[in-house]
């Protein structure tokens, strides 16, 4: 399979608001089950352990019309929560059993309460990871509540999820973030080869399909990539930062690229690439997902940094791995994590004499020009003085 | 106009003040006079910490001095200083769309630190993070240890998703207490921890709550002796600051029940800024905080038209003692956890929205009022929806207006007045159609 083959497979996904490819999963044998999750982070290891097919949900994207969603939030909020009910209101989650709500911010919080109010037949979990980072403290925390996850999942399916089953996910899983860190590797090789737009849909699609067709997909279009070669174009390499919850839409990412910015970095879906380690895959499978959170977990404005002189470590870690030039923050519009992390992280960036600038967006953006003269003015103004 | 004073009224003056509020007055005077000593003569540790979680019982077993930044940007906003403030933080690269609390509070270090007392406020030599109920709260704190390079310490307040608090949630928060915020607080202070000596405070404290809660469920009295939202902030204010715990805390709330059951018996409504409220026309529950840059204009609107607020879920954001809970002396870090599991903003949306529909029914309210405040997310998502339950449930009308904690620019007097004359009309129509 070709890798235009591939990419216009995950583009149907990415668009198909009715999240057929679930849908059909689903239907294919009786006592399947689909559970939702909103970004960041879920150990989907334990859905996938459960029998289940775990649901990315980021929002309704800019194709999708908002209409009662807008009556359950104030203007001064951001859209994700109001395309993410409206979603739910439209009847387009009607084969979703349950929703998880990570701890991200006290919007997407206190969604998981509009969910419990309005979706009553629904399993609803709020899931709190951590904010301390010690093994004996928050990890003991963590097990308890992907304890109780597990008890809920059990409950739906009416079937025990053993450590063997577990073990088994979390080996699927592992396979998964290894092709996507090499996939990401390869991009910073040959950036010009494999487009951002196109590394975004692989990752979107991987919020769908089960995790052993996406790895599947994700093989065939390294494979397929050898195959390719596109011109290479004098672009500067940029990393991109703040876009881990509302996603921008499709041609925003792509405006940065015809800009003339290559990313080569970024925080779009980040629940795959969230344990930057893999998962330790003998012994108590609980304890190896705490573990690895505690110690391998990606900081982001989520995230509590319980040093001052590590804030921004990773970012600018990022930035000199992937041989970036400059950082674009984009942040959704009254995103509060992320819009007051950026100052520390530009401080952080201006400090290592890391260019940056920063725009805002929407999920439903639909004037893309002045983000391209920003971007090009600053992949130019790069180019031309650094 | 309800009140007994009918001349107009210079809202910058003339202010009626009970006993018990120039008694807090007098205590937030002398905890900013020792803040200004200490930036002066460095002989306390300065501890900064939030209002929400707070364990100012812990932290008085340090001899530290306790600063509350949320305390100070109502009380700087309630002086109007707030709008430079936040400009000035928008200025230094904040975004416009971000909480305007942790702006007000960060212009104001970048002018000098000058506390709402007008003497400079000590720079902390440590920042408790309490993170109960707002997430901002961790990024607030993140922002001030980048400004200050000072040491810092979190205790993370697990969110009560399913409503409820289990065990696993109290361990987490006792094993950080014992683990990570003690050990902090003694490095800072090098104070050795007594448990004995926090039992103390513990049970001072337990005092004060019970006279709390004895004064708020006044309310439920015809005509209600007290505002609990407007004159609510002055009533909580001690319990939620840097006085829980201590022989004053517990005079103050003496003191404040001597004057409302004084009129109780007199048969009194509520003491306004004008003077004692003559009629009670409408009781009604509030949800969200306040705002302070025009707190006295937004009083007014409710009291010329005898307005009372009867409960409130903003004075239950610094602690939720109404539903039985007391600092307990007997399992002094357990009944810590569980004051921070249960501040108001850490109940997950069915419990609030239960909560406001007790009120209703409890203190026989005409309807729930919505101040939807635009940069506090963690009040606000949802809150349209609770509405939408709360009419529901109970048949009583709802209403909305927004406005902002300490940000001049969110506060439209004409709008907010033309909603709420609009909603009383409303409630008239509902009691004639009754």
């Amino acid at each position: 399979m070709g890798t235009q083959e591939i990419i216009e497979r995950c583009e149907a996904i990415h668009e198909d608001l009715n999240f057929t490819a679930a849908r059909d999963w689903k239907a294919a044998e009786p006592g399947r089950h689909v559970i939702g999750h909103l970004p960041i982070y879920v150990p989907r290891e334990l859905i996938h352990a459960a029998g289940m097919l775990p649901l990315g949900i980021y929002g309704g994207g800019d194709q999708m019309e908002v209409i009662q969603g807008d009556a359950f939030y104030q203007s001064y909020i951001c859209r994700i929560p109001r395309s993410t009910i409206e979603l739910a209101l439209t009847g387009r989650l009607d084969f979703v059993e349950g929703m998880l709500f990570p701890s991200i911010c006290d919007v997407i919080r206190n969604l998981s309460g509009v969910w419990k109010l309005t979706q009553k037949d629904t399993y609803v979990r709020y899931m709190d990871v951590p904010q301390n980072y010690d093994k004996e403290i928050g990890g003991r925390f963590y097990i308890r509540e992907m304890q109780e996850l597990l008890e809920g999942l059990e409950g739906i399916s009416g079937r025990k999820v053993t450590n063997e089953d577990l073990l088994a996910s979390i080996k699927l899983f592992n396979v998964n973030r290894r092709l996507i860190n090499q996939l990401y590797a390869m991009r910073i090789e040959q950036p010009w080869n494999i487009p951002v737009t196109e590394v975004y849909l692989l990752m979107r699609a991987g919020q769908v399909l089960p995790v052993e067709e996406h790895n599947v997909m994700m093989t065939d279009y390294i494979a397929a990539i050898g195959d390719v070669e596109r011109p290479q174009k004098d672009n500067t390499k940029v990393v991109m930062n703040g876009m881990f919850c509302e996603q921008p839409p499709l041609n925003l990412i792509r405006s940065i690229e015809l800009s003339g910015c290559y990313v080569v970095d970024d925080d779009f879906i980040l629940v795959n690439r969230w344990l930057r380690e893999d998962v330790k895959e003998e012994g108590d499978a609980l304890k190896n997902l705490s573990d690895c959170f505690i110690d391998h977990s990606t900081r982001t404005s989520a995230t509590y940094e319980p040093s001052e002189e590590l804030k921004g470590a990773q970012l600018v870690e990022a930035v000199r791995k992937s041989g970036a030039e400059g950082v674009i923050f984009a942040a959704p519009s009254f995103c509060d994590p992320a819009l007051l992390e950026r100052p520390m992280l530009q401080d952080v960036l201006d400090a290592n004499n890391i260019p940056n600038i920063a725009f805002k967006y929407a999920e439903n953006t639909g004037q893309m020009q002045p983000i391209r003269e920003q971007a090009g003015t600053f992949a130019d103004s790069i180019k031309l003085w650094s | 106009m309800t009140t007994e004073k009918k001349a107009p009224v210079d809202l910058s003056k003339d202010v009626q003040k009970d006993a018990s509020q120039l008694l807090q007055k007098e205590m937030i005077r002398g905890n900013y006079e020792r803040l200004a000593q200490a930036e002066e003569n460095h002989k306390e540790k300065v501890v900064y910490t939030f209002v929400p979680g707070n364990l100012n019982e812990l932290v008085m077993c340090f001899d530290v001095v306790g600063n509350y930044p949320e305390i100070n940007a109502l009380q700087s906003a309630m002086q109007k200083k707030t709008g430079a403030y936040v400009m000035e933080a928008e200025r230094a690269g904040q975004d416009e769309d971000v909480c305007t609390y942790v702006k007000a509070d960060l212009g104001m270090m970048r002018k000098g630190n000058i506390g709402p007392a007008g003497k400079k406020l000590a720079d902390p030599d440590l920042l408790l993070l309490s993170y109960t109920g707002c997430f901002t709260f961790m990024k607030w704190f993140e922002l001030l240890r980048h400004e200050y390079k000072c040491d810092t310490t979190m205790l993370h307040v697990p969110y009560q998703g399913d409503g409820e608090i289990t065990q696993s949630m109290r361990d987490y928060v006792v094993k950080q207490l014992k683990e990570e915020v003690i050990p902090a607080l003694e490095r800072t202070s090098g104070v050795k921890f007594d448990i004995d000596r926090l039992r103390e405070h513990l049970r001072e404290s337990a005092k004060a709550e019970d006279k709390l809660v004895q004064v708020l469920e006044s309310a439920k009295l015809k005509p209600s002796p007290i505002d609990s939202y407007f004159g609510g902030l002055y009533y909580v204010g001690p319990t939620f600051s840097a006085f829980r715990g201590t022989p004053e805390c517990t005079a103050y709330y003496d003191a404040l029940w001597d004057e409302v059951n004084e009129r109780i018996q007199k048969g009194q409504g509520p003491v306004t800024p004008e003077g004692v409220m003559t009629e009670e026309k409408y009781r009604l529950v509030v949800e969200g905080p306040l705002n302070y840059t025009h707190m006295r204009e937004f009083w007014k609107m409710f009291y010329d038209e005898g307005a009372v607020v009867v409960a409130s879920s903003y004075t239950k954001v610094g602690g939720n003692y109404e539903q039985g809970f007391r600092h307990d002396p007997d399992n002094p870090l357990e009944s810590l956890a569980d004051y921070c599991l249960g501040c108001y903003t850490n109940l997950n949306l069915p419990s609030r929205t239960k909560m406001l529909e007790n009120y209703l029914n409890d203190y026989e309210a005409d309807g729930l009022l919505i101040n939807s405040i635009k940069s506090c997310n963690s009040f606000s998502a949802g809150q349209l929806l609770m509405m939408n339950e709360i009419e529901k449930r109970t048949g009583k009308p709802a209403a909305f207006v927004e406005t902002d904690l300490v940000d001049p620019r969110y506060f439209s007097p004409s709008n907010v007045k033309n909603r709420l004359e609009s909603y009383f009309q409303m409630v008239d129509q509902k009691r004639s159609a009754a």
